[in-house]
């Protein structure tokens, strides 16, 4: 696994969000949380639209071993779903910061964000867990 | 921390993650588990699973002690070195486990039994052993490596002792040899050919090491299961346990009702089972749309309950979904399986879904 994205926000249940500049976030789940997971075989994604309250579930990434529910760090609609991963379920494991995103969203308000870990603060959590 | 088979550092080393299995940390893969699955079905993987447990029944009386603890009939292992697949049934028909057990001599039986289900195993034979004039003995100091694959048989004899070669090479399908505390089968838990070999703990490593040199993937017990999966091999405690019989299991070619004077335990249940018919049978699925079956998903027919998925996965050889079930002895040709509250399209099919290395179902 490589260096952490240092422009992210990192949640402790694994999931990390880019603010975009038009204020939208993209969101998915980490490198270190798909290395726990392993091979994905099926990967479920929220449709536009989709009202999403905080730590609500929103999408499921499903590898050869287990499903496991994805959960929002912050409310807001949905704009996207990552439906090419439909195909390529396998882009969570290569390349998880990046064509490995799960939605767009349009959040209610970005103070949510400030309860989230910066890259420094989430690495230390990880080797700690 | 769990047990640990003699070659626990040498996983580590090997870049194994590792997760409890039934009280043993065992490798779970070595970095990707649909890779390592691949690697069985088109070349050659080998598998630690020194965690089995090793049971050998020494005495005059083996072979009748089995005639009544086996379902499956021992009288079909004539030949020195042949194996048999049966159940461990109680007396109400119900498995407590099952087993390979192997023909060594009259006086030499080995059995093969899983170590999540060892003490009970072991109190039930042992229990059973009394009436006869036999001695249990478990080999816990054996490590077992499965060596499973189309080249799997070549790339061990190549790293195998030459005094013993010619006679492994030999070895017919369920057939297994025994040389210097070393016991090679042609055996396996995968739907591919290939070995399981047992050896003294001591020699584990260095024969691993080996056959990593002759171009054996290591594979961890991830694949293990989509293989037995795909290959349509039942799992002990997943499949079938003391609450369901054989012949609901998918298990009922291994009965060895005849002849029927054999009065083996569970027999008394199982023929009055017979008689009325199961209610239920067991099948494969093969999930017509995107997802992935799991193990206690419902099944259903036309909205109605009509039974439950005992194992489910991703078919890394087919690209989709595949389970065992257990449902309705009436159902057709197709069903559906609930997946977190939506119903999936899903065909009912006959394992197994795969056998040295090609498809066995249409995939549409």
């Amino acid at each position: 696994m490589g260096e952490l994205p240092g422009d992210l926000k990192y949640s402790k249940s694994h999931e990390w969000v880019r603010i975009n500049d038009d204020a939208t976030l993209t969101i998915g789940i980490t490198d270190h949380a798909q290395d726990q997971l392993g091979d994905m075989v099926y990967v479920e994604v929220p449709e536009a639209g989709r009202e999403l309250k905080a730590q609500e579930a929103f999408a499921v990434v499903e590898s050869v071993k287990a499903a496991s529910d994805v959960y929002t760090p912050v409310a807001g609609t949905v704009l996207e779903g990552n439906e090419a991963l439909a195909d390529t379920p396998e882009a969570v494991n290569q390349d998880a910061f990046g064509a490995g995103w799960l939605m767009k969203i349009k959040p209610v308000s970005l103070d949510a964000l400030n309860e989230l870990m910066d890259a420094a603060a989430y690495q230390e959590y990880i080797d700690s867990e | 921390m769990g047990n640990r088979t003699p070659l626990y550092d040498t996983h580590l080393a090997m870049g194994a993650k590792l997760v409890d299995f039934a009280g043993w940390d065992m490798p779970i893969h070595y970095g990707s588990q649909i890779e390592e699955h691949h690697s069985v079905r088109r070349d050659a993987g080998m598998f630690d699973v020194s965690h089995m447990t090793v049971v050998d029944l020494i005495g005059e009386q083996a072979r009748p002690f089995l005639r009544h603890l086996l379902a499956n009939n021992i009288d079909k292992l004539q030949q020195r070195g042949k194996a048999l697949y049966s159940c461990l049934l109680n007396a109400r028909g119900g498995v407590i486990d099952d087993l390979i057990v192997y023909f060594l001599e009259e006086s030499w039986f080995r059995l093969v039994v899983n170590s999540s289900t060892r003490d009970k195993d072991l109190a039930w034979i042992g229990a059973e052993a009394r009436a006869f004039d036999i001695d249990v003995v478990e080999q816990p100091q054996l490590a077992m490596i499965a060596v499973q694959g189309p080249e799997a048989r070549a790339k061990t004899l190549s790293v195998l002792d030459e005094s013993w070669r010619e006679a492994v090479s030999g070895l017919g399908l369920f057939f297994a040899s025994e040389h210097d505390d070393w016991f090679i089968a042609r055996t396996g838990y995968t739907g591919e050919d290939g070995f399981e070999i047992m050896l003294p703990d001591t020699d584990a490593v260095k024969f691993w090491m080996a056959l990593s040199e002759a171009g054996v993937r290591p594979c961890g017990l991830g694949c293990r299961d989509t293989l037995r999966l795909e290959a349509g091999m039942n799992l002990y405690g997943t499949d079938m346990d003391e609450s369901v019989s054989p012949l609901v299991s998918g298990l009922g070619w291994t009965v060895g009702w005849e002849p029927e004077t054999r009065d083996f335990i569970g027999r008394a249940a199982l023929e009055s089972e017979r008689k009325t018919g199961p209610k239920q049978k067991f099948v494969g699925l093969l999930l017509e749309d995107k997802g992935v079956l799991r193990n206690h998903q419902k099944v259903l027919v036309n909205g109605a309950a009509a039974g439950e998925i005992t194992s489910g996965s991703f078919s890394p050889t087919l690209g989709r979904s595949i389970a065992l079930a257990r449902v309705s002895a009436d159902i057709g040709d197709s069903c559906q399986v609930e997946i977190r509250g939506k119903l999936l399209a899903a065909r009912v099919v006959r394992p197994p879904f795969v056998r040295n290395g090609k498809p066995q179902i249409e995939l549409n």
